[in-house]
């Protein structure tokens, strides 16, 4: 018996099945990391910041004094208590006097330090730590320092023995307005405590300027020095510069801690903060008119912020180098 | 049987675990770490909240007493912040307020429903309490609190230095000023009244012969008698006799017994640490009449225990308020007399109290006795804040103290509307 015998046709092989997305697989997603990593952040952000800023400006509308689920709805009463309570607005005058005195300070010193520091050439590594390190300290700690050890009123104080020194009377820096030693006090602290960290800004931004820019420069004729700053180094840093001076703006409407540990419970040099802070959770109680007063400050600093960046040019600083 | 466990723990297994575990222990410890845990007493737990008292012992005296109680673990929080208050204020709101807290006797709290009324416990010893203590706690007939200790608060001055100066104890406060410009030498200021001046508001008012409030709660300091106080107050300030600026605050004994000055503002609880320091070279007198109409004063300040009326423990912290602050006697005289000295508010007991009766303490008790004001219940934190804004704007900042107590009667006034109509 014959048997003829059909070559076998090789059949198309099945279309492979789609893979169950099994966990290995999803894990290998890149969108499933993404939102992996993401998520804990995420859900902290909703938390902690989103959910209270919220929950503020529905308090803002209610009247609730010792309580923050409040159930009397008094409209705009809140904002206006704020705006016409003259603590509150003063501390708002105050405070943008103060930023626009501590914002070009700490930018000049930050980087005055930072032009000091990349010139090194050696050493360079333990100044930019010395210089740095006081970023480190906590803010609270430092206000007790000033106010403890240098700036004590009575004659043992560091600087009232070094006045002593020269026959001058010790003076009692955080007692009284008048003459306004306080704000002394208050600016060498912060002046202090935030300039490092600037530094570091701007010795980062010094050292992406190519060199190739001051050899071209040198060989045009320019004399290293003011004239090499103002038309090299001050242009080039400009992004860097706007982006510090954008976040001075904000640090110095968000001070609380120096100002609160120098000026225990003064009508004077007190922060739109330490202001809320009595209002809300201090003597008053008054949750309602302190998260109006924040909805009011966010809304400073919002404009505030805005103007500076159309100013400068925030976000153009690539650009207009 | 297979001796290969089914449970084998791989290396990933391990990481996993390790995680998981990393991620649940931060979330336990957000819920562990309320003070509740700990007491040595059984079934409910409960938790009382204390202000750190400059006086060595206080807080191990209170924790003991604590641990003695039985019928409950009764833990302490020991807030050492300055700012007590905004801490106790802020933590009532929350699931982790104390059940049972000190603090002065204040309406607000009773209006809002913070605090339990504790008549019951009360009302069978009432009469064995300074009535004055029992009237700063009572409101419609209830009452809200326990007074614990009495605070009067005085003058305290070194008579070696006052010789020396030809200076004799001040009846006014003109011959205070006098006496602090006298006293006043290259390395030692004459007076010192606390860095704030926040101690000697009332005792200001109270001496230019007015009030806080007054019976039909109405403003009563807006007076011309206070504004000349406030004046004078200013010179004194302005006159660099005044020890400004100092390392510690008026409660604490050091800048007379370290020799800052000669004349401190403090209260009869740092009388031991004065007295350890300076031996009998230290005397007391009141806070002197500012104006010719007025009369010396005295605050009696203090501390009562409140019990949470919002808490889970309501119940069972009234009980140990009661067996604490009422039944135990032997805690009471032990913790008005054995730090500090503090006036028991318990007759009975401030008449046993043998520290109390010879010497200078005997003395602070006769000028409790004779010029003290006690706390009133409808002057609130936000009303004394206030006053504190006054002495802040006219005295410290030089600015017109009429002014100073408008904007102060603007405050107190929508206090006063919103708390009593």
């Amino acid at each position: 018996m014959s048997t003829t015998t059909k070559p076998a046709l090789a059949s198309p092989a099945p279309a492979k099945a789609r893979p169950a997305r099994t966990w290995r697989g999803l894990r290998g997603s890149r969108t499933f990391n993404f939102w992996l990593f993401i998520s804990p952040f995420l859900a902290g952000l909703i938390i902690f910041i989103y959910v209270p800023i919220g929950w503020s400006v529905y308090l803002s509308f209610f009247d609730a004094r010792f309580t923050v689920t409040p159930s009397k709805f008094i409209g705009f009463d809140n904002y206006t208590y704020m705006l016409t309570d003259p603590k509150f607005v003063h501390s708002l005058g105050t405070f943008t006097v103060f930023a626009a005195f501590i914002v070009p300070t700490t930018w000049a010193v930050s980087l005055g330090l930072a032009l000091l520091v990349n010139r090194l050439r050696f050493l360079r590594a333990f100044f930019r730590s010395v210089f740095f390190l006081p970023t480190a300290c906590s803010y609270v700690a430092a206000s007790l320092i000033w106010k403890m050890s240098l700036f004590s009123g009575v004659r043992f104080g560091l600087m009232n023995t070094v006045l002593g020194w020269f026959g001058i009377d010790g003076i009692a820096w955080l007692a009284s307005p008048s003459p306004p030693w306080y704000w002394l006090v208050i600016v060498t602290a912060r002046l202090w405590l935030q300039s490092g960290f600037y530094m570091i800004l701007f010795l980062a931004a010094l050292q992406n300027i190519p060199a190739e820019l001051y050899e071209a420069a040198a060989i045009d004729g320019a004399r290293p020095g003011w004239q090499t700053f103002r038309h090299i180094t001050l242009p080039q840093l400009r992004a860097t510069s706007t982006a510090v001076i954008l976040l001075l703006l904000i640090a110095a409407y968000q001070a609380f801690d120096e100002f609160f540990n120098l000026l225990d419970k003064t009508t004077w040099g007190r922060p739109p903060l330490v202001e809320l802070y009595y209002t809300a959770l201090g003597t008053e109680q008054d949750y309602g008119a302190g998260s109006a007063g924040a909805v009011i400050l966010t809304a400073l600093i919002v404009v505030v912020t805005l103007f500076q960046g159309k100013l400068m040019g925030f976000g153009r600083g690539e650009d207009s180098k | 049987m297979s001796a290969q466990s089914n449970s084998t723990w791989d290396r990933r297994s391990l990481l996993r675990a390790a995680a998981g575990l990393a991620v649940a222990a931060p979330l336990a410890a957000c819920g562990s770490n309320n003070g509740r845990g700990g007491g040595s007493g059984s079934g409910k737990q409960l938790t009382q909240m204390f202000h750190a008292y400059g006086e060595p012992g206080v807080e191990q005296a209170v924790k003991r007493y604590a641990a003695a109680y039985k019928k409950a673990n009764v833990t302490t929080q020991w807030i050492t912040s300055a700012d007590y208050e905004s801490k106790l204020f802020a933590t009532l709101l929350t699931r982790n307020a104390p059940d049972v807290f000190e603090f002065h006797p204040q309406i607000q709290l009773v209006k809002s429903g913070q605090v339990a009324d504790l008549s019951d416990i009360v009302n069978p010893v009432k009469d064995d309490f300074n009535a004055a203590d029992i009237t700063s706690h009572t409101v419609d007939g209830k009452i809200y609190g326990v007074r614990m200790i009495d605070d009067p608060q005085f003058f305290f001055y070194r008579p070696s230095l006052f010789e020396k100066a030809g200076v004799k104890v001040p009846e006014t406060f003109d011959e205070l000023m006098e006496a602090a410009a006298k006293l006043t030498t290259g390395k030692t200021k004459g007076v010192y009244l606390g860095n704030d001046l926040h101690a000697i508001v009332n005792p200001l008012i109270w001496s230019a012969g007015a009030d806080t409030l007054n019976d039909k709660n109405e403003i009563a300091y807006h007076t011309p008698a206070v504004i000349e106080g406030l004046k004078k107050l200013r010179t004194l300030f302005a006159s660099g006799h005044l020890l400004l600026g100092a390392p510690t605050d008026f409660w604490d004994p050091s800048a007379l017994s370290q020799g800052l000055c000669a004349i401190q503002f403090c209260g009869m609880w740092a009388m031991p640490q004065f007295q350890k320091a300076l031996g009998d070279d230290l005397g007391i007198f009141p806070f002197p009449k500012t104006v010719d109409s007025g009369k010396p004063s005295v605050y009696n300040g203090g501390w009562s225990m409140f019990v949470n009326a919002k808490g889970d423990n309501a119940e069972a912290a009234k009980e140990y308020v009661k067996w604490l602050w009422i039944d135990q006697k032997q805690y009471q005289e032990d913790f008005a007399t054995s730090y500090g000295f503090h006036i028991p508010p318990r007759s009975s007991i401030a008449a046993s109290a043998t520290p109390l009766k010879s010497g200078l303490p005997a003395q602070g008790v006769k000028l409790f006795n004779q010029y003290g004001h006690f706390d009133n219940i409808g002057w609130t934190q936000a009303m004394i804040q206030a006053t504190w804004d006054v002495i802040a704007d006219c005295v410290r900042k030089n600015g017109d103290p009429e002014a100073a107590l408008d904007t102060c009667d603007k405050t107190v006034g929508r206090e006063l509307k919103k708390l009593f109509g």
